[in-house]
Order: structure tokens, then C-alpha cells, then sequence
């Protein structure tokens, strides 16, 4: 199964599946790794919110895509982490660093157009 | 459904797949759905560590009975190099494979109990409990 990936603009948004194999997230950092410089991306929204589970590898993973997106010269955002997960994540030790989080896909697009000073392309 | 589960952990996939019956057991307990996802990413953990250090394992689910106290017991055993220093182990951020090293330490904190027993050159089997809420009489 791949992770579905929309695009809106120059904005890819990604919804990660609830149960996401640590292959599907590995091919999933080469393809958006791919897709930003193929398709002019300047915003990856990585939208959690339907995972359960974010163990130490998932959490170096996101952390591993945004970074990889990052190089490649646009930014990432997860979206929608849900609260027993963020319990969880808290519990276990783990921090997602330096990546930015939102709440909901808005807020998360609002945030892209500040951080590329309106480079989404979304006409806002 | 039956009151254990044993899941071979050979692949990735069976990681989700101890995961998942950890969940449907947990449920059926009546685990809060914090709990469940505490228990999930617990067990994940749990299958991660097998799959890394001896490469392949089980991972048994089981409810357990304590007096009035009903729980959800996950041991997870293998036949691997075993764990020179369990205490070490334990450590937050020690690791001998160059990961993260919260493995265990990140699965005792999530679950109310746990313990290791670990031989080296044997195995290595942790348990470890999360009760369920009591439950009006």
C-alpha cells in the first residue's frame, strides 16, 4: 500500500495511514524527498492525525522526512496528533525537535505560507 | 476471543499485528483509550527490540487475574544474544545498536509493570502488566 499524498498548489499533503509500515514511511521520505524538487514544492503537510501509534522509530522517521524535505528546500508541518499519542510520545521521551506541529490542516497550511513567505502558492 | 494471543515477531508486519492484538485484548478489558494507545506503543517498542536484537522472537498477550485486579500481561521473548546489563539497559538513552536507546526504558515508563530476565547467549524475556480500572462489583 502507498501513503496518499494530495497536492494542493505547491503544497503536498500527506495523510499517514493508522497503521503505517516502517517501509511505507521509509519509501515515503524518498518519494516526497523526489516529489519537492519534481514538482516545485515549497510545503509538506504530514497529517497524523488517524496514527495511533508513534513509537521511537516512527517519531525518528517524521523527524527524518520533515528534515529531508527541509534540505530540499521547502518545510514540512505535522498536523493532528492525537492527545493519548502526544501522552504517549511524552511518556516514552520522545520530542519531534525542531518540526512544527498544528493542530488542524488550516492552521498547518497558514503556517507554510508564513514560513515560505507565501510560497505555497494558495492564493491567500 | 480467546484469553491469550501469541504472535510470532519474525517481520515488520508482525510487529503491527502484536500491536493490534494488544489493543483488541486491552479493549476488552475496558482499558481506557489512552491506555490502549500507552499499551500499543509499548508492545511496539517491545517487538521493535526483538526484531533488532535477535531477529525474531514472540510476543504473548494474555489477560491476567490479581485478586479483583484484571490486566493485560505482554511478554515478549526471544532467543537472541540476551542483555549483557540489564540495569544499563534501563538507561534512557543507552543503546547497543546506535538507535535511540528507549526500547526499554520507553516501555516501562508507558506500562505499570515490568521486568526483565536476560541470560547472555540465551535470551532475553520481558513482561510486563497494565491493569485495568476496577471494575464496580
Amino acid at each position: 500500500m502507498t501513503v496518499p499524498v494530495l497536492r494542493l498548489g505547491r503544497t503536498l499533503i500527506v495523510t499517514l495511514p493508522s497503521a503505517v509500515s516502517d517501509t511505507e514511511m521509509l519509501e515515503l521520505q524518498d518519494r516526497l524527498a523526489e516529489e519537492v524538487g519534481e514538482l516545485g514544492i515549497r510545503g509538506v503537510v504530514l497529517d497524523v492525525s488517524v496514527v495511533d501509534v508513534l513509537d521511537s522509530f516512527a517519531t525518528r522517521t517524521l523527524r527524518g522526512i520533515a528534515q529531508t524535505v527541509r534540505l530540499r528546500g521547502a518545510r514540512a508541518v505535522i498536523v493532528g496528533v492525537r492527545p493519548e499519542v502526544a501522552f504517549s510520545m511524552v511518556r516514552l521521551g520522545l520530542t519531534l525537535e525542531d518540526v512544527p506541529t498544528a493542530l488542524d490542516l488550516e492552521e498547518a497550511l497558514d503556517h507554510l505560507d508564513r514560513a515560505t513567505g507565501g510560497g505555497t502558492g494558495r492564493g491567500r | 476471543m480467546a484469553d491469550e494471543h501469541r504472535v510470532p515477531i519474525r517481520s515488520e508486519a508482525d510487529v503491527l499485528t502484536a500491536r493490534h492484538r494488544g489493543r483488541e485484548l486491552g479493549a476488552l478489558l475496558g482499558l481506557s483509550s489512552t491506555d490502549l494507545i500507552l499499551v500499543a506503543t509499548a508492545i511496539s517498542e517491545l517487538a521493535r527490540n526483538i526484531l533488532q536484537y535477535a531477529g525474531k522472537g514472540e510476543v504473548t498477550l494474555r489477560v491476567v487475574n490479581r485478586g479483583r485486579h484484571r490486566g493485560l500481561e505482554i511478554v515478549a521473548s526471544d532467543d537472541g544474544p540476551g542483555i549483557p546489563d540489564v540495569a544499563r539497559a534501563l538507561e534512557d538513552g543507552y543503546s547497543s545498536s546506535g538507535g535511540l536507546g528507549l526500547g526499554l526504558p520507553g516501555a516501562r515508563r508507558l506500562l505499570d509493570e515490568f521486568e526483565i530476565h536476560s541470560e547472555p547467549g540465551k535470551g532475553t524475556v520481558v513482561r510486563g502488566t497494565k491493569w485495568a480500572p476496577d471494575v464496580a462489583d
